[in-house]
Parts: C-alpha cells; sequence; structure tokens
C-alpha cells in the first residue's frame, strides 16, 4: 500500500462516521417537528441514530466476544468440539501457567503498592517545592512513552558484558565501579522479574503522582497550618493527615494500577519474551493464540483467568455506580 | 526555625534524588541516539559527556604511496578523518610502550626509518632506503575525544532501516482510531445524558462494567471474525480499518464513560432553552455541545492516541507484519530481536517512536493530566 493510498482511505474512514451522521441527522430534521406524531417518531428514530454505531461496535467488541471467549474455552483448539473442563484441567497442571499466575500475583503486589506510594511521596515533596512543577513534569513523563519504548530505555541499564568488557550497561557500570562481578540482570530467575517490575513502576509513578498533585488541593490548608503552629513535623503530618484524606484517592489509583498491570503484556514481550521465568498470563496467551497454529481453548481460559482478577474491581465500579444513581 | 530549613533542604534533597533517578535512563537514551554508532557499542552513554582519553592502532600505508623528496623516501598520510575531533596526545612505535613519544618527537622505528605525526594524525615517515613492505608499521596513539554527537543515526535509520514507514503506518493508525470513537462516542454519551430511552440505565451499567474488561478477553473471537470474513469476502483479514474498528472498540467504554461525565456537568437549563426554540438534538449538538466540549474532547484526544500510539498487542494481532503495515512499537520489538547489538538503530528507532508522545507531554499536558484526573478521581 503507497503512503498516497494510506492517506485516502484514513481520510474515508473518518469521512465515513461524519457523513453518517450528518446525513441521518439532516434527513430526520426536515422530516419531523411539523406535528406532535412526526415529532414522537422523529425522536425515537433519532435515538437509535445516535446509538447505534457505538452500540454495534460494543457489541462486536466487547460483549459478544466476552461470550465468545467463555464458550470456547469448554471447546478443542480449534473451537469445534466440546471438550468439557479438559483445557481448565490442562492450565492448572501446566507448569507453565502456574510461573505465570504467580508472577501476575507478584507484580500485583509490587507494582501498584510501590507506584502508589512513590507518587504520594513525590507529590507531597513537590507540592511544598518552589521548583516541585518540573520535577513533576520529569517523573511523569515515561507515562507518555510506550512499553517497548521503555523497554528499549531499560535495555540500557540492564545490559550485560562479560567480565573482561567495559559495560555499557549503567547498572553493570556502577556494580564493576564498586568491585563486584557484572551480572546478567535479565536472565536470574525470581529477581529479573522485580527488574522488569523496576520498568512498570518507573512508569506507573508518574500516574499516581499527578492524580495526587490534584487531589492534595483539596485538602484544606488551615488544617496543614494548624498542625504546623501545633508543631507537628512533617512525617506526622504526612501520616496523620494527608494519608487518611486521601484514603479514597489512594485506593482508586491502586486500582487503576491494579488494572493496568494485570493485562501487562508488552514491557515483558519486548524485554525477555517469557524466558528465564518471567512469563505471566497475557504473554502466555498470546503465547498460545499462535502456538501450533494457535489454541483458542487455551487461549480462552487464560483469558478468562485475567478477566477473573478484574471481576471484584468491575462489582465494585457498578455497585458505586448505583449509588450515585439513587441520589 | 533551624528545624524548618532543615527539613526543607531534606525534602528537597529526596526530591532531587527522585528526579536524577527517573530522568537517567530517558537521558542515556537520548545521549545514545545521539552517538558515533561504533563508540556506542564500545562504551557506556555517560562517557560521551566529557572528554575521555581513548588508546587506538592505527597502520600506515605501505610502499605503494612512498615518494622521492628532498633525499628520502617519504609515506604521507592520515592517520583519521580530520571532523572526528580528536586530539593526539602521545604516540608509540610498540605495543608496550603506547606512550614513548610526545607529538613533535621524532621516532625511530629498528630499521632507522622515523616517523613524525601531528596532532591531527597526520603523519610523515620517511626512510633513506625504499620502503619494502605492503604494509606499513603500526602506530599506537593516545588521544583525547571531546564529546561530540551527531545526527547520522537517525538519517540512517529513517530512511534505510523502515522507521520512518512504520512511522507513518502508526499515524495512519492512531489518528482514525481516535477519531472514530471520539464521533461515535460523542453521539452516544449525548444520547445517554440528555434523551429519554428505554434501557438507558443498562446501557450505561454497561459501559461501566466494559470499563475493566481486558481487552484479552476479546482477541480471539474478533480474530476469528475477522479471519471469517476476510476468507469470505475474499480480502485480507488483516487491515487498517480493522485495526480502527478494534482500537474503537476497546477505547469505546472510558471515551463514553469520560464524555459523558462531561456532559452531565452541563447546566440542564441550556438544553431545555434550545429544545424550547425549536432546536433538534442535532442542533443542540452541533452549535451547543460541540463549542462547550472543547476541552473534554481535547482530554479524550490525547489519552486515547497515546493509547492507540503507544500500544503494541492490538497492531500485532491484526496487522500484519510487513513493512506497509507495520506499526513502530511492533518495528522496535522486532528490531530488539533480530538487531539487539545494533546499538545505533535501536536507541534512534526508540527515540523515533517518542517523538509525537514527547511533543504532546509538552505542548498539551494541561490536557493531558485533565483527563488522566478526570478518568480516575471520578471512576
Amino acid at each position: 500500500m503507497t503512503i498516497l493510498n494510506l492517506l485516502f482511505i484514513v481520510f474515508l474512514g473518518i469521512l465515513f462516521f461524519i457523513a453518517y451522521f450528518h446525513i441521518s441527522n439532516y434527513l430526520l430534521d426536515s422530516y419531523g417537528g411539523r406535528s406532535v406524531k412526526r415529532y414522537n417518531f422523529e425522536n425515537s428514530i433519532r435515538v437509535i441514530v445516535f446509538i447505534a454505531p457505538a452500540f454495534i461496535v460494543l457489541f462486536i467488541f466487547i460483549l459478544y466476544p466476552v461470550f465468545e471467549t467463555i464458550r470456547l474455552s469448554f471447546y478443542d483448539k480449534f473451537g469445534r468440539e466440546f471438550v468439557g473442563l479438559y483445557n481448565y484441567k490442562w492450565a492448572v497442571n501446566d507448569p507453565e501457567f502456574r510461573r505465570s499466575i504467580l508472577n501476575n500475583l507478584v507484580w500485583l503486589l509490587v507494582v501498584p503498592t510501590l507506584s502508589t506510594f512513590f507518587g504520594l511521596v513525590i507529590a507531597n515533596l513537590a507540592d511544598r517545592i518552589w521548583w516541585g512543577s518540573i520535577a513533576k513534569s520529569i517523573i511523569f513523563m515515561p507515562m507518555a512513552i510506550s512499553f517497548v519504548g521503555a523497554g528499549v530505555i531499560w535495555k540500557f541499564i540492564y545490559e550485560y558484558r562479560g567480565p573482561d568488557n567495559t559495560q555499557i550497561g549503567l547498572l553493570n557500570a556502577i556494580i564493576v565501579s564498586l568491585g563486584y562481578e557484572p551480572q546478567a540482570w535479565l536472565t536470574i530467575p525470581i529477581w529479573n522479574n522485580f527488574f522488569l517490575m523496576a520498568i512498570m513502576i518507573w512508569i506507573q509513578t508518574g500516574l499516581a503522582l499527578v492524580i495526587f498533585s490534584a487531589a492534595l488541593r483539596s485538602i484544606p490548608k488551615e488544617m496543614l497550618e494548624a498542625a504546623r503552629i501545633d508543631g507537628a513535623s512533617e512525617l506526622k503530618i504526612f501520616f496523620s493527615i494527608i494519608i487518611p484524606y486521601l484514603e479514597q484517592t489512594i485506593l482508586v489509583i491502586w486500582t487503576l494500577i491494579t488494572i493496568i498491570v494485570l493485562r501487562i503484556f508488552d514491557i515483558i514481550f519486548a524485554m525477555t519474551n517469557g524466558e528465564w521465568q518471567t512469563g505471566v498470563l497475557a504473554n502466555l496467551m498470546y503465547d498460545w493464540m499462535f502456538r501450533g497454529g494457535g489454541d483458542s481453548g487455551r487461549g480462552s481460559v487464560l483469558a478468562i483467568v485475567i478477566m477473573i482478577g478484574v471481576i471484584p474491581i468491575l462489582a465494585w465500579n457498578l455497585y458505586k455506580h448505583r449509588q450515585e444513581q439513587k441520589i | 526555625m533551624k528545624k524548618i530549613s532543615l527539613s526543607s533542604i531534606l525534602s528537597q534533597l529526596l526530591l532531587l534524588f527522585f528526579v536524577i533517578v527517573w530522568i537517567i535512563p530517558t537521558f542515556g537514551l537520548f545521549i545514545s541516539s545521539l552517538r558515533d554508532k561504533d563508540l556506542l557499542a564500545i562504551s557506556g552513554w555517560w562517557t560521551a559527556l566529557t572528554t575521555t582519553e581513548i588508546n587506538e592502532i592505527y597502520r600506515m600505508s605501505g610502499m605503494e604511496s612512498q615518494i622521492e623528496e628532498d633525499g628520502y623516501f617519504k609515506i604521507k598520510g592520515k592517520l583519521f578523518e580530520e571532523n572526528s575531533g580528536k586530539k593526539i596526545e602521545s604516540f608509540g612505535i610498540n605495543s608496550k610502550k603506547i606512550n614513548e613519544f610526545k607529538i613533535g618527537d621524532i621516532a625511530i622505528f629498528k630499521d632507522e626509518s622515523e616517523v613524525i605525526l601531528d596532532e591531527d594524525g597526520n603523519y610523515e615517515w620517511r626512510s633513506k632506503s625504499e620502503f619494502q613492505k605492503k604494509k606499513g608499521k603500526r602506530l599506537f596513539t593516545t588521544s583525547l575525544s571531546p564529546p561530540s554527537f551527531t545526527f547520522e543515526n537517525y538519517r540512517e535509520v529513517l530512511f534505510k532501516e523502515g522507521i520512518g514507514r512504520a512511522f507513518i503506518n502508526t499515524m495512519a493508525v492512531a489518528l482514525p482510531s481516535t477519531l472514530i470513537p471520539l464521533i461515535i462516542c460523542s453521539f452516544f454519551a449525548y444520547s445517554l445524558t440528555w434523551m429519554r430511552f428505554y434501557g438507558r440505565d443498562t446501557l450505561l451499567a454497561i459501559i461501566i462494567a466494559s470499563l475493566v474488561v481486558p481487552l484479552q478477553m476479546s482477541l480471539i473471537p474478533i480474530l476469528t471474525i475477522y479471519n471469517d470474513f476476510g476468507a469470505l469476502f475474499g480480502v485480507a483479514a488483516k487491515s487498517y480499518p480493522g485495526v480502527w474498528m478494534a482500537h474503537t472498540g476497546f477505547g469505546l467504554a472510558s471515551t463514553t464513560f469520560l464524555l459523558r461525565n462531561f456532559l452531565k456537568s452541563l447546566p440542564n437549563e441550556m438544553m431545555e432553552a434550545a429544545k424550547v426554540d425549536g432546536a433538534s438534538h442535532y442542533d443542540i449538538f452541533l452549535r451547543i455541545i460541540i463549542p462547550l466540549s472543547i476541552p473534554a474532547f481535547a482530554s479524550i484526544f490525547i489519552l486515547q492516541f497515546l493509547w492507540c500510539w503507544n500500544d503494541l498487542l492490538v497492531g500485532l494481532v491484526f496487522l500484519d507484519q510487513v513493512p506497509s503495515e507495520i506499526i513502530l512499537t511492533a518495528k522496535l520489538k522486532e528490531l530488539l530481536g533480530s538487531r539487539g547489538e545494533n546499538w545505533e538503530i535501536l536507541t534512534t528507532g526508540a527515540f523515533v517512536s517518542m517523538t509525537v508522545p514527547l511533543f504532546i507531554f509538552f505542548a498539551l499536558q494541561r490536557y493531558f493530566i485533565r483527563g488522566l484526573v478526570a478518568g480516575s478521581v471520578k471512576g
């Protein structure tokens, strides 16, 4: 496809949707409004015109696939024959699956907690320092770049050369200058997971930081002033006022990062491709989508396991939504 | 008083520590992408920031280039290109004494030929008798190399390695994948907020539930649909419109949710007044909602655009990995695997992929942050 063709279909694609809304509404406008009956008819058609594209997309890309994935998890690799719980039994006994779920759990434990913690600490520090907003910008920046880009960036930190060569990875250069042996960080089982998590924390701390910064402004200044006049130390204020006050925000950020971490794929795919025992569920699923011509049954089971992780959050969101509707 | 200033200094130091730790990885990549590709693979990027001492071995030209002048046989030449900025400090003719001579000294070989060298690497090797060997002798140099940066890597990567085309492909994926959901979701959010119809609350609950459904749940069924669709109509299963719609599907819930939260905050009286004046829903949408929603649109545009630009998984599953379709992240991943040792391609490619996000980040940070905050605090 040449660049010119590409430009043309991009333009056409966007124009299609604009034209759909404009033409259908134009027709409705010129038809309706002259009598009550016509007005009511026009209004009910208009609801359909407004909703249809989004609803069709929602149905094809989210609603139908959820049920289809559940169905496929009980079928064989081609999705043709019903095999009952076979795929689930396979998963429970598969060492790769066990390793992945364990890794996923560690990711879920470490990354949201540390990102939230660093975000809160940095937001609090930056709030009181005149160059704080520049600091916030710098720490927030990794949020804008891709996980793969971040992977390349961190390759320069973790790069390993044999002990006789000059180390070009920063971490090994530091280690060597302190008199230790250089290490191939990403190939040391168990620890390598934490080196990959560091990349994710490096990215997600920015998210926590900006949301906390916004939330910090909602804390009444008088309360903090009063505490300072009473001689409370900054540490004491942090633990006794700021943390309790931001409890709700902390929970929201923690959940948000949890959802992102649950489907973490890119970083591991780019850095180790799941080797040296670093695989997680999303990577294993991607693998099974194509391994041996693809196995939709096993892939679906893995997707469902990821989905189970978000169900508590989903239920909580729906519950909160209900409460809001009542008010 | 003393206590306050101490704690303030401590906070500043702590924040400075965080800033340094956070910026070093990106800074390292940036510096690396501007370095000479040969140096990149043999020394850490931090050495590029200061003048460094490098030891090198060069071989002078052989007998073929000798000339006869002033009763001597001479071989003249250059050890390295003049514009490299290197300045030779000292040199040697023996691998055991590489610092034996200073610039201006005359070094005498065992065969009584002599060589003089200037700091730019020009040498004159002369002998009373004719040179007999095809290969010249070796010189060991110690030179100082000032920090030097080049855009050579960028030129090479953009045009030779297909990164330039991948950049265009990514743009062709991300732009419609952002605009299409924005268009259809703004109508959707409008009807969820300002129109009355049966099933509205259920629809809203579905949106809220869809917010957290991981996209892994959709991959296999949609890939199957695309394959069947492609086979049925005899077209490629993987295509740009397919990716746009996939991104639209995965971004639909959050885009609708954010827009609805914004629309809900607009005053009801305004809509009512317009209706009384005989405006249709489409009029209201065009004349009132769109102008008022520009800031909200900007925030959502940025969030969705960055998500599509930085995505790897969707581009990997729903596009063919060929030059005319591959996106930047997939290309980078490919380079990480196949050209892992070609550091100049990797670093420069990564930086090219970051240009757009970084531009958005620095130019439109306010909207970006506003979108993130709206998406989380209210949710």
